[in-house]
């Protein structure tokens, strides 16, 4: 038994570790390749060459943060069987189908357009090159559509029956899809991806910014950056909110967890903005906290009563301590990005944007911000799941493999070793372009400045080669 | 959807359709596997930059199909994915792996210099240790896997027996041989005349493993046996071994006529051939000799809902595939121009 504990713990683990490298890439190609339809659309209407510029030097970063996102990607795919197996027989035939419409529709389309947009522009021409940028950019969203869905399920399941196997079968795909939780995880999602991706831009742009303030492309981008932090960042909040809400109607004890509510409040519940939970105690020990306030934020009321972990079974309980924190930074976050948004627009009214120093140093310590605030967020609402896998229906500790301790914490290792160093390069690599400041003639996707003409990538004998693709 | 009234055996044809998709991977992704594994034979400088750059805007498209094999099986015969996988866990874990550094590789080598031959090594191991792995977990299955309940019931070193390291040789070996028939076909002068000679010895091996591992497997299972030896199924399943034997001939003639696209087209074709005598050794099975695939299908409500997008969509992919490979065609040339 103990032993079987052991197996799964590290599972969760090995899950818990590969899915947050994994979504450190998607989060941030999502908004990057959208970036890019967008900055490719400006150039070709606009002829600015400023633009051209941009998508050449983003779309180097994208090349290495997709090749990242889909290598990690794979080995998702494959987890779900190797260390979840009994929750792949049983829930595969649900979230199976979402996920094979993932590959049908989003995978492919990224991956079959990626080598255009990456390798062709002189190959098949503005105008289809384009189409092949938008694809790439349509495809990642059409992965975190499926991806989200499939999650949502497993967060809010609806549309389901149980078979005489155990299994979960589908009554209503259209009520699985849109199972309650989606339509405001998918929203919360992608905008979170924006917003990571505006910081990073917004961060690079301060930076160049700080050492060139003429810089053109530099401007552009930082703008542009600060003006998608501005409307983002609120509209985010306000969504937050709504998928807080959304959480408290169908797992209230996530939300329970997230408040650090182990006691139920039935004249207004206080909002704990520090404070250590423990959980053997049930208590949250040095607590700050505003009365009623957490009444007012959930039930809109200063005095309506709200249930804590006292009304839930206590086998079904999430670890409330790595919930609560994991809430509180990615708010915290959020609230740093609000202010950055607002920070950004006074000095555009100042007429201060490119030049006010403060706001560029802000800019550049929040462009990691958005990684943080993800990884934090998916934290939250996956670990408010357990100990479910299928909330309320189907055990996290039901649903491993029935594998030894030892290939488990052999296979976490080999992970943990490889990802450090391989995606370690990777982010390096991606840091080392982003430190060389944008300028006129920006090399191609095939044409790093660091590449001399003995290692010149070779050219096609039928046409332009793709090394000259951006020239 | 589930009562859409349909006549046809729904889990007969997501059996096809997985076996489709991995067959896809196995030609698109086959080859450029097998050029990391050539990769160490390669020059440094314009031979292996243009091994690479012959497959850099394809590798990605190639190893989708992968996933849509794994994630397709999960969907549509989801106890065989939850037996196999576990079952086969340490080849999968060692194939992630492997996929890993080499699909990074591709981007990496370019970005680094001072480190190429490093990224170098990394997309070589990776082919060659993605491409054993699968060549392992294949023979694991075919081997048997011990089955408790609706669990793998072995232990996490049981597929690693003489027969899967046949299997995972011969995957290598064969692999390579796609490999060296694709620079055949894309490339010119110097590259073109190693991959000749390569594909000439690589060609022999693959023989080689082609009659070892037709010859151990029937000996595995009596049912194994029974599908290829028995009468009167021996007269269907004799074929595949006589067209083998037609394909290696034809092989090797187009490569001694200096046959640029039909050596590796050819090659395709044994891959293509073995695939389905694999098909008749396990048919209907999908765990081999213990579940079939209609024990093992989703309900049919989830298999119909599937079908429904795979018969749209699978067939817009190949066109766009197709095209992505069209944009990219023609000679990769040996030599820098600029």
């Amino acid at each position: 038994m103990f032993d079987q504990f052991d197996a799964i713990f590290l599972a969760r683990l090995q899950f818990a570790f590969t899915v947050s490298f994994h979504f450190i890439f998607p989060a941030f190609s999502i908004g990057l390749a959208s970036y890019l339809a967008v900055l490719e659309a400006l150039w070709l209407w606009t002829g600015r060459e400023v633009f051209l510029t941009l998508f050449k030097y983003w779309l180097k970063i994208f090349a290495i943060a997709f090749a990242m996102g889909v290598v990690s990607g794979i080995v998702m795919s494959y987890q779900f069987g190797t260390n979840w197996a009994v929750f792949s027989d049983k829930a595969g035939p649900v979230i199976g189908p979402l996920m094979a419409y993932e590959v049908m529709t989003a995978f492919f389309l990224e991956a079959g357009f990626l080598g255009v947009m990456l390798f062709g522009m002189n190959k098949v021409g503005r105008t289809l090159h384009f189409v092949a940028t938008l694809a790439v950019a349509t495809g990642t969203f059409i992965s975190a559509f499926w991806i989200l869905s499939a999650n949502s399920w497993m967060q809010t399941p609806a549309g389901y029956g149980i078979n005489e196997a155990g299994q979960f079968i589908a009554q209503d795909w259209l009520k699985v899809i849109f199972n309650p939780s989606f339509p405001y995880r998918l929203v919360h999602t992608v905008i979170a991806a924006y917003l990571t991706t505006s910081l990073v831009v917004g961060a690079t742009g301060a930076w160049h910014l700080l050492r060139d303030r003429d810089n053109e492309g530099a401007r552009v981008m930082f703008s542009m950056a600060m003006w998608m932090a501005a409307i983002a960042a609120p509209v985010q909040i306000l969504v937050g909110d709504a998928h807080g809400l959304n959480t408290l109607e169908h797992q209230p004890a996530k939300v329970m967890a997230m408040e650090g509510h182990y006691q139920s409040h039935p004249d207004g519940a206080p909002l704990i903005l520090f404070g250590l939970p423990d959980q053997n105690a049930a208590s949250v020990r040095y607590q700050i906290a505003i009365p009623k306030a957490s009444s007012l934020i959930l039930k809109h009321s200063l005095d309506a009563p709200l249930a804590g972990l006292d009304t839930v079974p206590r086998e079904n309980w999430p670890p409330v301590p790595v919930v609560f924190w994991s809430f509180r930074i990615m708010v915290g976050l959020g609230m740093l990005m609000l202010l950055l948004g607002v920070v950004s627009l006074i000095a555009r009214m100042r007429g201060s944007l490119y030049e006010w120093k403060p706001l560029h140093r802000f800019a550049i310590a929040m462009g990691p911000s958005g990684f943080v605030a993800v990884i934090a967020g998916w934290v939250t609402t996956e670990v408010g799941r357990q100990p479910f896998t299928v909330y309320g229906l189907l055990r996290t500790v039901q649903s491993a493999s029935p594998l030894d301790a030892p290939a488990v914490a052999a296979s976490l290792i080999a992970f943990i070793i490889v990802y450090f160093a391989v995606f370690g390069a990777g982010v390096w690599y991606i840091l080392r372009l982003l430190s060389h400041a944008p300028h006129r003639g920006e090399s191609g996707i095939e044409g790093a400045p660091t590449r001399t003409a003995g290692i010149t990538p070779i050219q096609q004998t039928d046409g332009p080669s793709p090394s000259g693709a951006f020239r | 959807m589930a009562s859409f009234p349909v006549s046809f055996d729904l889990p007969t044809i997501w059996a096809f359709v997985i076996a489709f998709a991995i067959f896809a991977y196995v030609v698109m992704d086959g080859f450029d596997l097998g050029i990391g594994i050539l990769f160490p034979t390669l020059q440094v400088g314009h031979e292996r930059d243009a091994a690479m750059n012959s497959i850099a805007p394809v590798w990605d498209g190639n190893e989708t199909w992968l996933v849509l094999g794994g994630g397709g099986l999960m969907a549509a015969f989801p106890l065989a994915f939850a037996i196999i996988m576990p079952a086969i866990y340490a080849p999968i874990i060692a194939m992630l792996l492997a996929l890993v550094f080499r699909g990074v590789a591709f981007e990496f080598r370019w970005r680094d210099p001072a480190h190429r031959p490093l990224w170098d090594i990394a997309f070589a191991a990776g082919s060659t240790i993605a491409a054993f792995a699968q060549g392992v977990a294949l023979g694991a299955l075919l081997q048997g896997v011990i089955i408790s309940g609706r669990n793998y019931g072995g232990g996490w070193w049981d597929w690693a027996t003489p027969f899967t390291m046949l299997t995972g040789i011969s995957v290598v070996i064969g692999y390579a041989l796609l490999g060296a028939t694709w620079l055949i076909m894309r490339t010119e002068f110097s590259l073109q005349q190693h991959a000749y000679r390569y594909a000439q010895v690589l060609g022999i091996a693959t023989v080689i493993c082609i009659i070892a591992v037709s010859a151990a497997t029937p000996f595995l299972s009596n049912a194994y046996y029974q599908r290829w030896f028995a009468w009167p199924s021996i007269l269907i399943a004799a074929q595949v071994p006589l067209l083998v034997a037609i394909f290696i001939y034809l092989f090797f003639r187009s490569l001694n006529r200096g046959d640029h696209a039909l050596p590796f087209l050819l090659a395709l074709g044994l891959f293509l051939l073995n695939f389905i005598g694999l098909g008749i050794s396990i048919y209907p099975h999908i765990v081999p000799n213990q579940i079939t695939i209609w024990e093992a299908a989703a309900p049919r409500g989830s298999q119909m809902f599937m079908l429904v997008g795979a018969a749209v969509l699978i067939p817009i992919i190949l066109a766009y595939t197709a095209y992505a490979y069209w944009v990219f065609r023609g000679k990769v040339g040996a030599e820098g121009y600029h």
